[in-house]
């Protein structure tokens, strides 16, 4: 795809995504839609689609054992063997989910190769995919958690402590203060950072730009658009939190009401969030879930020591011993070489067929 | 054959896709084949000898590549039924998110520039053609949501990059979900097979392997020859002629190398070195054959199809099990070991005629090999230079300076990093590794395996090599490396031409050519060369009168 297109195209959505709900609120009063029925069904596909995707993949058998090795393989007793990287068992291999999964160990080797005319090529420190992936995903967990608060009561303690971490930093810093705003949370303005990093960067490199689909952009601006009315709501056009909370507790009960007092702006973030929740099973967003079921990483790299079976396997035709000496018993005879059957009698001239060589 | 630009030419690489490219698209950039690239195509009598469909005379420069009718059914119908075989398949077509971490990781990107070798285009060639037929999103709204219909000109640009690359997995190490282009690969190449598209350089040594044991189709009594005229090569630098066993039955253990060791320069300096080793070890246990049926360690059939892959593989523990062999060694080969440590047992096991393998000499048992009972002959040789069972005299490596290529299914596939350079630095003094984001998992593929070593297609192997030459040039300026060393018969055959076109002073070795040279036979005159020929340190003098 054309970039400016798949741009264009994603940011056209976003703000149409923006639109629906306001005009549907505003001039319809479309509530129960927006409020209940929406996020209902988006929440249904999110865990219906995402489990069938999952399902899915895992009704594929894994046939062959092909973990991709990171370090040196146990092989004898006195080589130092990498229990992480390249896992012998299943130990191994956890530690190496857990670093994969929670850390992005993969992502942290990235480098950025540089070409310089001679050629002479290096390869360089890049760590900031890594970095704002990690800042991504952290800040997106921390909001997630947080927001927790809106679906329990009373509300954990750890959804508390994580709120007073998250608000920590700009206690006595935020200029806000003294306008009684509330205080800031990081993880907000972190997920905001990084997606915006994310952007530039599909943008800016034209590796980037180049391999960049509408289903790139997307999600970075979707996700976007949900942190922006959500900081939105909480520090500037404040919605009446109390009947959000309200309505919030209702869908979680499974005994939804609609308070009348909540804020467009709550509707257009609720209609954002369930637009996420739809898209999600149908997009690469599923990485979510696939990161588990990479055969390449969650597999003992032990194929030699144990034997792997292969669900779907079948004979094959294979050109056995037989054949072979059948075909050149005469000249192997004549070189010396043991053979199974002696020769019959001397054939006269055999086909000295042309092989075929390559160098 | 295209004209090979000249390296300075070549050099200029631009890996910034333009913006007219990138405002047209990569989808709507159709693909241009062009010489130097391209490989010639398979020939028609290759793939009848082994059963393949479609066999007929084609030339990927013409229009029509003359293939079935339904060519676009049998294609959907062999990715759907992958897509049910193979969860790696699935879940790649799924996850990627386009993060780019693997773009700039591809030696043929880097060597190149062109775009769609980038690892996620590549698998995106096929991820295009999956959208539109496996998913709704790419069903209803096509392009928009990365889907394009299977037409005769994405068919072109699947076979012309999936023969643009080297199964190295070098991206998959890089990428956050493991997501494996050499699986995409390997599955490509699968379904271009099911309509007869192929190259030469793969299909003619699969039918070669087939017939003869071996990709060179080198004869039973060629073979013999060959290993003769090793012998004698021997006994002419070390005053002692090996009397190694060809196909014998009652042998405690099999010896199965590439048949490239046998029949190329440099890798034929390596066989002589098993030769030399094996030797050696006659008087202290070690009852051992070579077999001219499975004359071949290698495996192009892996480059062909899993079956095909399954169906070469099957002559080495069918050859173990005639001859009543106890386990088998094998020599040093790449995507050899890929197979034989990832995929051999689960092929063709369980060998249960075999026994879990110990070394007669050392009696270390190869824990690591129990059930697939092959082991790597660096990890033997490494297990008995540890308990000192060589006399190795490492000065008569001396005029090496060496540096040591990690390649890429041994390092990738199995993680064989260690035991290939303890080897080394018993063998030889003068031992410097290149960077370290060049070696090890790390490690820069040849830029020739997988089956693209043909001749046609030079421009490509010297693109796609520029990435591990630029690191051994490194540290040839650095440390005076003239020698670069590795352990498959593919690079040993690929180097040369890559040294020869970027770094001219430094040759090629296999690690047991120098294991021959460094080895103290029993009773051998004083040598005055090395295997090659060439004078030993000091002997230069010597060599002259």
């Amino acid at each position: 795809m054309n970039f400016v297109v798949s741009i264009v195209f994603s940011g056209a959505v976003v703000t149409l995504l923006v639109l629906i709900p306001l005009v549907g609120v505003w001039a319809f009063d479309l509530r129960v839609l927006f409020g209940i029925v929406i996020p209902y069904a988006a929440v249904a596909t999110f865990f219906v689609g995402l489990v069938a995707k999952v399902v899915g993949w895992g009704r594929s058998p894994v046939p062959f054992r092909i973990p991709t090795t990171a370090g040196q393989q146990w092989s004898l007793p006195w080589i130092k063997a990498n229990r992480i990287d390249n896992p012998k068992g299943n130990g191994g291999v956890v530690l190496r989910m857990v670093f994969e999964v929670l850390l992005f160990r993969s992502l942290f080797r990235n480098t950025r190769m540089e070409f310089r005319n001679g050629p002479r090529i290096t390869y360089e420190f890049e760590k900031w995919l890594w970095l704002f992936a990690l800042l991504f995903h952290y800040a997106f967990l921390v909001i997630i958690i947080r927001h927790l608060r809106f679906f329990t009561e009373p509300v954990p303690f750890f959804v508390t402590v994580l709120e007073k971490l998250d608000g920590l930093m700009q206690i006595g810093i935020a200029p806000f203060t003294g306008f009684q705003l509330p205080g800031l949370f990081l993880s907000g303005l972190a997920l905001l950072a990084a997606v915006g990093f994310l952007f530039l960067r599909r943008l800016i490199s034209s590796q980037m730009r180049h391999i960049s689909l509408p289903g790139d952009y997307f999600p970075l601006f979707l996700i976007g658009a949900i942190g922006f009315t959500g900081i939105l709501m909480r520090y500037l056009l404040k919605v009446d939190i109390v009947a959000a909370k309200e309505l919030t507790m209702g869908l979680v009960s499974f005994q939804p009401t609609i308070p009348g007092n909540v804020g467009v702006l709550f509707y257009i973030h609720l209609f954002l969030v369930s637009v996420l929740f739809f898209y999600f099973p149908f997009s690469k967003l599923v990485h979510l879930g696939g990161v588990f079921l990479s055969p390449t990483r969650n597999l003992s790299n032990n194929s030699r020591a144990v034997r792997h079976v292969n669900p779907w396997s079948y004979p094959v035709k294979t050109h056995t011993y037989d054949e072979y000496e059948e075909e050149f018993r005469d000249k192997m005879v004549e070189a010396g070489l043991p053979v199974e059957k002696a020769p019959e009698q001397p054939e006269g001239e055999a086909s000295e067929e042309e092989t075929g060589e390559k160098e | 054959m295209a004209d090979l630009p000249k390296p300075e030419e070549l050099a200029q690489i631009d890996h910034s896709p333009s913006l007219h490219k990138g405002l047209l698209g990569w989808m709507d950039t159709p693909v241009q084949i062009r010489p130097g690239i391209a490989l010639y195509a398979g020939k028609p009598q290759s793939l009848e000898y082994v059963g393949m469909p479609n066999p007929r005379e084609w030339n990927p420069m013409d229009e029509d590549w003359k293939l079935p009718e339904n060519w676009k059914e049998i294609i959907l119908e062999g990715l759907r039924e992958r897509l049910d075989r193979f969860r790696s398949l699935k879940v790649f077509m799924d996850i990627c998110v386009r993060c780019g971490a693997c773009a700039d990781k591809c030696h043929f990107f880097i060597g190149g520039g062109d775009p769609k070798n980038m690892p996620v285009l590549r698998a995106e060639l096929l991820r295009s053609v999956y959208r539109k037929e496996y998913t709704t999103a790419g069903k209803i709204m096509g392009k928009i949501a990365g889907a394009r219909e299977l037409t005769y000109d994405v068919l072109k640009e699947w076979w012309y990059y999936f023969f643009q690359c080297t199964e190295c997995r070098r991206c998959s190490l890089f990428c956050p979900y493991g997501i494996d282009t050499a699986e995409v690969t390997i599955i490509g190449r699968e379904l271009l097979n099911l309509i007869g598209l192929n190259v030469d350089w793969v299909a003619a040594p699969v039918a070669n392997c087939y017939r003869t044991g071996n990709h060179l189709g080198i004869q039973p009594h060629a073979y013999k020859d060959m290993i003769d005229f090793f012998c004698e090569d021997i006994e002419e630098v070390t005053g002692i002629r090996p009397n190694p066993s060809m196909n014998r039955k009652g042998a405690e253990i099999l010896f199965i190398t590439p048949s490239g060791d046998v029949f190329a320069d440099p890798g034929t300096y390596t066989a002589m070195g098993y030769l030399i080793l094996f030797h050696y070890l006659e008087s202290l246990g070690l009852d051992i054959t070579w077999s001219t049926y499975a004359s071949e360690g290698g495996n192009f059939g892996f480059f062909t199809s899993h079956e095909m892959a399954k169906r070469l593989n099957a002559k080495m523990y069918a050859e173990a099990e005639r001859l009543g062999a106890k386990w088998i060694l094998g020599g040093e080969c790449g995507h050899m070991w890929r197979v034989i440590h990832q995929y051999m047992d689960t092929f063709n096991g369980p060998a249960d005629h075999l026994e879990a393998p110990v070394s007669p000499i050392t009696g270390t048992r190869f824990e690591n090999a129990a059930s697939t009972k092959m082991v790597h002959i660096t990890e033997f040789t490494a297990d008995l230079i540890k308990n000192n069972k060589l006399k190795l005299d490492k000065s008569r490596n001396d005029n090496l300076v060496v540096t040591y290529h990690d390649s890429c299914n041994p390092a990738r596939g199995m993680g064989l990093l260690e035991e290939p350079r303890y080897v080394i630095r018993n063998v030889c003094n003068h031992f410097y590794e290149m960077p370290e984001n060049t070696i090890r998992e790390q490690t820069f593929c040849c830029g020739s395996g997988a089956g693209l070593n043909a001749g046609e297609d030079m421009e490509l192997r010297m693109r796609g090599g520029l990435p591990r030459a630029n690191a051994v040039r490194h540290v040839h300026e650095k440390h005076g490396v003239n020698m670069l060393a590795c352990v498959c018969a593919i690079d040993r055959a690929a180097f040369p031409d890559l040294m020869n076109y970027w770094v001219p002073e430094v040759d090629v070795t296999g690690v047991h050519e120098m294991v021959g040279n460094a080895l103290i036979l029993d009773g051998e005159q004083e040598r005055k060369t090395d295997l090659r020929g060439e004078p030993l340190p000091g002997m230069e003098e010597e060599e002259d009168v």
